[in-house]
Parts: structure tokens; sequence; C-alpha cells
């Protein structure tokens, strides 16, 4: 089991490096979309503002760099793939590759946002341990929503029709996290964190249980 | 007759919540005034949408364990009553709003919550139909019912301890059980609650049976 997720990741960094211009394109997707907020909002100097234009940026890019987890793979090679690993193997290295690119993607979109719209953030290592959750929940919820919509016939609408009620519980815990982060409240607020994980534990185990009903055909 | 006898209940409460409902005293508050008889229709809604939608997700869940069809056709219907006990739920309580707080929607955390729900299940319904294939179509959506059915329960828990609410009960308004909900109003609340559940189950039976015959005349069985 360990054995098949290492290869199975490394499997998907050799994909990733081999044609870089997926990576390449999301990337520059951050970025564009970022300058276009910058160019209609120019500073943003309102919290609340800057921290909902920060995460819907994010979550777009997000669906768009998860979404070709399980779209955009071949039937054949899924297949081969199916042969020789375990679901759970499948499902737990996608989550974990995609874990890692949303960090890269949401590092970028930090720092690219911070750059041009202006930082506000007071309260930086909070900040950056609600990204780090965030995308991990993000990753992982979004690689199965990905997983069930390359199912079906229209598979890129349903991604964000399907995903987006269901990302709700954890978007709405992260605002208000990344919020008190802005603010520089003095005390972290444990109990929204321990909420934040919770959500995450549940969503990888839904997709560790789920996972084995959906990927053969 | 003997296993119809829940169907005779259910009408009989209804009808009973109905007409106790409007003319039974209900006690005097100020900006509820009359409207708290809503009380014994807006509320059971809910209690019934969520009993139907629990349904919708255990045979989800059976589906997947057992492949059998019939599951899925449960599934399904039990997804769609609960939809349309939602729109009950919210046009009920939009008119409630209207009069109480002064508009047809507020930002409130239970109404954020069911607008919440009526997208999963909007959805749901959305990539049932984008599957043509049958067996496809019933193991997919099962996943993913059971899959929005945790996070919508984990929405519902988590967001009250977000926001205050205008409902009674939340942010420092005082609950109906409290001081509203009075000997009179319980009688008629509990058995308007399970009448509509058991109205709500009747609906989706009848339904199911329907799917059912459809499939039986498709494959001239």
């Amino acid at each position: 089991m360990i054995d098949q997720i290492k290869y199975l990741i490394l499997k998907e960094f050799k994909l990733e490096l081999r044609n870089k211009y997926a990576l390449g394109g999301i990337l520059l997707y951050v970025v564009s979309t970022v300058f276009v907020s910058y160019l209609s909002f120019k500073k943003i100097i309102v919290p609340a503002t800057w921290n909902a234009l920060f995460w819907i940026i994010l979550l777009f890019a997000s669906i768009n760099g998860v979404a070709k987890s399980f779209i955009g793979e071949t039937r054949g090679r899924l297949l081969y793939m199916y042969t020789l690993a375990s679901p759970q193997a499948v499902i737990i290295s996608k989550i974990i590759y995609n874990s890692i690119l949303l960090l890269v993607i949401s590092g970028l979109c930090l720092l690219v946002y911070s750059l041009f719209v202006g930082s506000l953030i007071q309260d930086i290592p909070l900040f950056l341990i609600v990204l780090t959750l965030g995308s991990f929940g993000f990753a992982s919820l979004l690689t199965m929503v990905s997983a069930i919509a390359s199912k079906s016939n229209n598979n890129f609408t349903l991604m964000a029709i399907l995903s987006f009620p269901i990302l709700m519980p954890l978007l709405i815990v992260l605002i208000k996290l990344s919020k008190n982060a802005i603010d520089g409240l003095e005390n972290w607020d444990l109990n929204y964190l321990m909420v934040l994980m919770f959500i995450n534990v549940i969503i990888i185990a839904l997709s560790y249980l789920l996972f084995r009903y959906l990927w053969r055909d | 007759m003997k296993q119809n006898w829940w169907k005779i209940l259910g009408a009989v409460l209804v009808l009973y919540s109905i007409i106790s409902g409007f003319i039974f005293p209900v006690p005097a508050q100020a900006i509820l005034h009359e409207t708290i008889r809503n009380l014994y229709f807006h509320v059971p809604m809910w209690f019934s949408m969520m009993t139907i939608l629990g349904v919708s997700a255990v045979y989800s869940i059976k589906y997947l364990s057992n492949s059998k069809f019939d599951n899925d056709i449960v599934a399904a219907q039990a997804a769609n009553v609960g939809m349309l006990l939602g729109i009950l739920g919210l046009t009920t309580g939009s008119m409630w709003a209207r009069y109480t707080w002064g508009a047809w929607w507020v930002a409130d955390v239970k109404l954020n919550g069911v607008a919440v729900s009526m997208l999963i299940y909007l959805a749901y319904f959305i990539l049932r139909g984008s599957i043509d294939e049958e067996q496809k179509r019933a193991r997919i959506s099962a996943v993913y019912n059971i899959f929005a059915f945790v996070l919508y329960i984990v929405f519902i828990m988590v967001l009250p301890r977000l926001n205050d609410s205008l409902h009674p009960g939340n942010g420092g308004n005082p609950g109906f059980n409290k001081y509203d909900l009075d000997s009179t109003m319980r009688t008629v609340f509990y058995p308007a609650v399970l009448g509509w559940i058991l109205i709500a189950v009747w609906v989706m039976t009848l339904r199911i049976r329907t799917e059912r015959l459809k499939r039986k005349t498709l494959f001239n069985e």
C-alpha cells in the first residue's frame, strides 16, 4: 500500500514534469486572475473584501488545477493503473499529489496577490496555517469530486456545480479563520482550527471509503 | 388495510393540525401576533425534509453494499420529495419572514443552510441526468449523495456556531419552547410534525411505486 502510493505519486510528478504546459497554465491562470482583479480594484484596503476576493480566486484556481486529475486521465491509462494498484492507493496518492499542487498554487496566489492588491495580513503564521489546511481540504474534496465528475458526460460544468455546495462548510470556516489572521487577533481561535481539521479528516475518510465504488466502469 | 393505517393516521393528523392550527387559541406575542400559527406548517417541513433526506442517504449506502437497483429508485425519489419539502419550507418561511422580520429573504445561517441543501440536491439531479448508463448512474450518484449528505450535516452543525441567527432559540432570541410554545400549541405542533413526516413518506412511496411500474413497462415484465 505505502509502496503503491509512493510509486503513484512519483508517476504523477513525472507526468507533470513531462508536459509542463499544464502546470504552467494553471500558474499563469492564478497570476492573470490576480492581475485582472488588481486592474479592477487597484489596492484593496477593506479586510473583508480582500479576504473574500483572495479565497474566490484560490477556489477557482483550485478547481481548475485539480479538475484534470481524473477528468484529464485517458481511459487506457486509468485501466492500466487499476490493474496495478488498489483503489485506496490511487485516491490517497492523488489526494497527496493534489495537496502539494494546491500548496504551490496557493503560495503563488498569496505572493502575487499581496504584491499587486496589497497585503493586509497581520498574523502571518496563522494565515499560513489556514492556507495549508485549506489547500489540503480543497485538494481532497476536489479530487473526489473530479473522480465523480469524470464519469459523466459534461464533466467540467459538473465539477463546479458538484463541488460548490459541498465546499461551503470548508470555505466558510477558512474565511472566518483567515479574517482573524488578517485582523491579527490576540488569541488563535483553536475551536475553529479544530473544526477545520475535523472537516479535513471527514473528507479524506469519506474519499477513502467511497472511492472503491467509483473507480471501475 | 392493515398496512395502510399509518397513511390514515398521517392524513388525520395533518387535517387535525390544519383545523386546530387555525382555530385554537395561541399566546399573544408582540411582532409575531397571529403569524405564530405558521409554526404548525413551517417547522414540520424541516423535520420531514431531514427525515426524507436521511432515508435517501441510507438507501444510497444500501445500494453501494448490494447493488440492487430498487435501492437507487428509493434514494432518487426520496431526494425528490426532500426537495419538494425544502421548497415548501422555504416558501412558508419566506412568508413568515416577510411579516416578522420585514423581508422575504434575510441573511441568516438557517436560510443559508437550506439554500446549500437545495444546491446540493439540484446538483445531484443534474449528475443523474448527465449519466446515461443505468447501473453507472445509480452507483456514481449514490457516492455523491453520501458524500454530500455527510458534508451537509457538518455544514448545518458548524454554521450556527459561526453566526447568530434570527430564528428563535439562537443568538439570544428566546426559544419557542421556553415561553411561547404553551401546552395548547404543543397539542397541535407535535401531531403536525408526525403527520407531515407520515405524509412525506406516503408521497415518497407513491413516487417509488410509479418509478417501479415505469421500469416494469420499460422491460415488458
